[in-house]
């Protein structure tokens, strides 16, 4: 085992973990945002409305991940194409952004439903006591105590995501696991630099789930 | 006297139970009017189909001059107009008081956060909890948090106010504080439909007793003739139960 030559590669690989952590960030972001557009329409009492979140979320709770990725490289710019008819070459950045946002919007679609619905019939009622709409109630009044209470679980479940990211190897993105592994290769030292890739993972994430489970304490109080 | 709120023949289900059975009354302008009843009985089922919080599906109810069951009526506007204070407070417990009270002015009404705020803090000063406006609902009393939300309905200058048993829920140390806010509140001219089982403020306050059982309306008549000698042998029973404790 030679692990001197990660420090010299220790550039190289910032570069992956940087595409690693953009990705995550905007793939957790739009997410939240979709996953919270599929739980009102969920819980919508138009049967249509509340029929089409619930088959998005079993269909995409159904398929693996590295399925959807692949898809989604192969099916977005033959859309975009269907859709503006011109071709419109997209990058695999923006096809794996976009199947992490849709695939982890099932997702949090659940927590954030469960967050609704926990927030008491009493709440509503007096939001809408006041004179506000169903968008004011849920926006000023709802919302934000729900998100309080299931920021935990949100935290937890991009967490999962930022291990999940991995995937991107499939379309031949070059995020943190792939530059370890192409440079580990081109060293003749993959084991030493799967090695490290796999402890920089571990302490990321033990560590972030640390924190969530301190922010769960304290939200508890 | 003008009418306030008039609740002509409404019936309601939960799907096959009837909760609401053939109710009729009406409030005046200036009225105060107790509503009783054991408890089931639909007091609380009736209070919310006069702000529409719980839709009805026969008869009507009419809010000054707006009807509360047509599909056309704007409910958040009509809301808006209607205080209503609940057993369990309801503030908004990610909010400061201060928040609490202004919150709906700014974005229902669409005043000034200073103009909402300063209007809030008036009203906090007249519930006697001016000191308290940095703090968030769960740094207070039950009591304390019942006067907010009386203040908070307050700050929507509502024409008349719904109370669904403010004091139920209280220690009853901390039940007149709530009683004398609602009582200056009433003398004022404030229109009132209280659900509530303090017959001392129904015997002071009210002008007229409604007593409630199985979701009819059984007795509706001056306070004087309820505790006087109420006809239904329910509402005796009622009273007898009540009135010893
Ligand atoms: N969402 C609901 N679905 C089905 N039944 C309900 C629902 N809400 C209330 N009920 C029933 O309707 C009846 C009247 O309820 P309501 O809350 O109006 O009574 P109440 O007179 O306010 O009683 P309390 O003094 O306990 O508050 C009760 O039997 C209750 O079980
Ligand atoms: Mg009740």
């Amino acid at each position: 085992m030679d692990f001197s030559q990660i420090v010299p590669a220790l550039p190289d690989l910032w570069e992956g973990m940087k595409l690693t952590l953009e990705l995550l960030v905007m793939a957790v972001v739009g997410g939240i945002a979709l996953g919270t557009v599929l739980a009102l329409l969920r819980l919508s009492s138009n049967p249509l409305l509340s029929g089409f979140a619930k088959g998005y979320v079993n269909i995409f709770r159904s398929v693996p991940l590295l399925l959807v990725i692949i898809w989604f490289y192969l099916a977005v710019p033959m859309l975009l194409n269907w859709i503006t008819g011109d071709f419109v070459p997209v990058g695999a950045f923006a096809s794996c952004l976009v199947a992490f946002m849709m695939f982890e919007a099932a997702y949090y679609c659940e927590i954030v439903r469960a967050g609704i619905q926990s927030i008491s019939r009493g709440q509503v009622n007096a939001a809408y006591a006041l004179g506000m709409t169903y968008g004011q109630a849920m926006r000023l009044v709802i919302l934000p105590q729900a998100f309080r209470k299931m920021m935990p679980l949100l935290l937890q479940q991009s967490i999962i995501l930022f291990q999940d990211t991995s995937l991107v190897y499939a379309v031949g993105l070059m995020d943190f696991l792939s530059s370890a592994r192409s440079r580990g290769d081109i060293l003749g030292l993959p084991h030493e630099f799967l090695l490290f890739a796999g402890a920089v993972y571990f302490m990321v994430s033990f560590f972030a789930s640390q924190m969530v489970k301190r922010l769960q304490k304290r939200l508890a109080v | 006297m003008s009418e306030m709120i008039s609740i002509q023949n409404v019936s309601k289900w939960y799907g096959e139970f009837q909760v609401l059975t053939d109710c009729t009354t009406s409030v005046a302008k200036g009225e105060v009017v107790v509503v009783c009843g054991p408890s089931g009985s639909g007091k609380s089922t009736l209070i919310k189909c006069v702000n529409a919080l719980e839709p009805f599906q026969k008869g009507e109810i009419i809010v000054n001059g707006t009807s509360v069951g047509n599909p056309k009526t704007n409910l958040p506007k009509l809301r808006s107009q209607v205080g209503m204070v609940f057993q369990h407070f309801e503030l908004f417990p990610h909010l400061t008081i201060t928040e609490n009270l202004a919150i709906a002015q700014i974005k229902v009404l669409g005043r000034g956060r200073d103009e909402a705020e300063a209007k809030g803090l008036a009203l906090l000063e007249r519930v006697g909890l001016k000191a308290h406006a940095h703090k968030h609902p769960g740094q207070l009393s039950g009591g304390q948090q019942q006067r907010v939300a009386i203040a908070r309905a307050l700050a929507m200058d509502p024409i008349c106010m719904l109370f669904d048993e403010p004091t139920s829920a209280l220690d009853p140390e901390m039940i007149n504080e709530v009683l004398d806010v609602m009582t200056e509140l009433a003398q004022e001219g404030m229109t009132m439909m209280c659900v509530t089982h303090e017959m001392g403020f129904a015997r002071r306050v009210a002008d007229r007793v409604i007593f409630m059982d199985r979701g009819h309306i059984v007795e509706d008549c001056h306070k004087d003739a309820f505790f006087g000698s109420p006809r239904s042998e329910r509402a005796q029973q009622f009273l007898s139960k009540i009135l010893q404790h």
